[in-house]
């Protein structure tokens, strides 16, 4: 597939979010917040930055993607129909019984999709894998990148920074952690709830090169995902600002649409904000 | 005498780290994890022999267990040791997710397991680790008897393409298995046949089941002597075989009496051939400091345990 310039990876991150709004209408349960506010960051990953091959999933020369704040898989479900890993048809059954979209993510070989290498949902454990994959690859001798995606929230957790540490500590340099910095969690905002700041000097001390942009802005995150690439020597962390909601005027930058799905009303409302585009919907209703 | 003579004394978790260095030699993707106790688990021999293979991760099990999905998920075979508590209870819900759940080959080998780690004290005796692995979907859990089958089974483990939880000990014990034994995940060795009561046992407490059976023996008591060294999947035909013939059962582990070996062999039991069945294992208890010895016999897991509830549950075959 050829990648997409910035005015489809817009559109695209339109359409993926329409997709999350009918899918978390239809599944009546799930996160809209954090999905929604990363439509550009999914959109920018699958369509122009990650070398994959959604016919062979498990072609060795592929990038390998970690979603390590696996709630927000509502958002990877939508993009992986997008690019065709699974029909698009299927985002009707999230988190529906003998479904394979789970509430949290999971791989085809448990009870997942194709696309997914790992199982996530309990927080923080998406780091250590990826820093893992990267040190086998890199045992190898293989070009293949690792990207792992953080919500900002789940760096609460401390098995985030023991990753670091290893990370910084092998020089991991074929690895991207990107953050969702958005600053919201359930019980409310980042620094309420424990203060992450100063972020850029934590992950510097951890011995990683450490990027910011907007994550919202297609053209922005991927310039920094390329610059990111070029980064030799130590793995590189993208602080990603994003708001949570993104797209949807009542949602936007409101925690409190952290872990719940509009209902039908909402849902309207979300759509009608949210023009149609030249990809067309899974589902019309 | 006992039925099986002891040829020399070695650890369990020496057996572990030689076979690491074998496989690193016939498998170029077999990779190490080091979590710092690498001289204690005897992964330093791996580490020295094939130092690119070798990852530390400092003392941070959690990130150990993530790793090694990871490494399993680029293909690699890796191998994450630390000592038992450390590398179960601590990292548990990395485990279930990263590993179990996420159905990755990863082997978990620890060390330093049971009471019989001795003078650490209760914080170092992993007593529930078979019991928080088992419940886990996906996983195995093995325990060897002897420093051989360590080596065997760890040599197994690379083509056993399924989460594996594996638990060794630290001290020399008595190695008694032949080096040329077969060895196969899930089907347990019948090392002492017997018609009146069988000892289901694992690791350490099957030298202990064969002292056991030689004073039982001098009693007229005819013991069958069977080594569960896979404890998940358990090897049903051979329960339910030993439970038929010899109908009553004792089991023996250096391990919580709640979910362990013991457990496992009763929950099938009791759905299958409901037999009466003794528990030799720690009882709802946490240890202290001590030797060894000491500990086995204070706590209950020792051959004199085995032979006195040998005697009880044959009153209870009796009865039934």
């Amino acid at each position: 597939m050829k990648s997409f310039e910035t005015s489809e990876l817009k559109e695209m991150a339109r359409q993926i979010r329409r997709d999350i709004i009918k899918m978390l209408m239809i599944s009546k349960s799930g996160h809209s917040g954090g999905p929604l506010g990363l439509a550009e960051v999914f959109s920018s990953l699958y369509f122009n930055i990650l070398n994959i091959d959604p016919k062979d999933p498990k072609w060795e020369e592929r990038d390998y993607f970690f979603l390590s704040a696996g709630h927000l898989c509502p958002v990877w479900y939508a993009t992986l129909a997008r690019r065709g890993y699974i029909p698009l048809s299927e985002l009707t059954t999230l988190r529906k019984i003998n479904g394979r979209l789970q509430g949290h993510p999971a791989p085809a070989h448990t009870h997942g999709i194709p696309g997914i290498e790992l199982a996530s949902g309990a927080l923080g454990q998406g780091l250590s894998v990826a820093v893992g994959c990267a040190l086998g690859l890199r045992l190898d001798k293989k070009p293949n990148r690792v990207y792992v995606l953080l919500g900002d929230g789940e760096l609460d957790e401390g098995q985030i920074w023991e990753a670091a540490m290893t990370a910084g500590h092998h020089k991991v340099d074929n690895l991207i952690a990107i953050v969702d910095r958005n600053y919201c969690q359930i019980d409310g905002r980042t620094d309420k709830v424990m203060e992450l700041e100063p972020l850029v000097d934590k992950w510097k001390s951890f011995n990683w090169n450490v990027l910011e942009c907007n994550g919202n802005n297609v053209e922005n995150f991927v310039l920094t995902i390329k610059r990111a690439q070029s980064l030799k020597g130590k793995p590189t962390v993208v602080l990603a600002r994003t708001f949570m909601g993104k797209g949807v005027s009542f949602m936007e930058d409101d925690y409190k649409w952290h872990g719940v799905p509009p209902n039908e009303e909402q849902g309207k409302q979300a759509l009608s904000e949210l023009a149609p585009t030249k990809f067309g919907d899974f589902i019309e209703f | 005498m006992p039925k099986y003579q002891i040829k020399e004394h070695k650890a369990t978790r020496l057996g572990f780290g030689e076979a690491l260095v074998e496989l690193g030699h016939e498998n170029p993707n077999v990779v190490v994890l080091g979590g710092d106790v690498t001289g204690s688990v005897r992964t330093d021999l791996f580490m020295k022999a094939f130092p690119d293979r070798f990852f530390s991760v400092g003392i941070a099990e959690q990130d150990m267990m993530g790793t090694a999905a990871g490494l399993a998920v680029a293909g690699k075979i890796p191998f994450a040791s630390a000592y038992g508590e450390f590398a179960t209870g601590r990292p548990f819900d990395q485990i279930r997710q990263s590993i179990a759940y996420s159905r990755l080959p990863v082997k978990i080998c620890a060390s330093h397991c049971g009471i019989t780690v001795g003078q650490d004290g209760a914080t170092h005796q992993s007593l529930e680790d078979i019991a928080i692995m088992r419940v886990l979907p996906h996983m195995t859990v093995a325990s060897p008897c002897d420093y051989h089958q360590a080596k065997k089974m760890v040599k197994a483990s690379i083509n056993w393409n399924h989460p594996i939880y594996i638990r060794f000990f630290r001290d020399n014990s008595p190695v008694f298995t032949d080096a040329n034994a077969q060895f196969q995940f899930g089907k347990a060795d019948t090392l002492i046949d017997g018609s009146d009561v069988t000892v289901i046992a694992c690791g350490l407490q099957v030298w202990e089941a064969i002292l056991a059976e030689e004073i039982l023996s001098n009693q007229g008591i005819s013991v069958r002597v069977i080594n569960m060294h896979t404890i998940k999947p358990l090897d049903a035909d051979t329960i339910i075989r030993t439970a038929k013939e010899t109908g009553a059962i004792v089991t023996a582990e250096d391990h919580q009496k709640h979910g362990g070996l013991g457990s496992a062999v009763a929950e099938f039991l009791s759905q299958n051939l409901p037999t009466p069945q003794e528990f030799v294992a720690v009882n709802d208890t946490f240890g202290e400091s001590g030797l060894g010895e000491e500990l086995m016999k204070k706590y209950g897991t020792d051959k004199d345990a085995i032979v006195k509830a040998v005697h009880k549950v044959l009153k209870r075959k009796k009865s039934s």
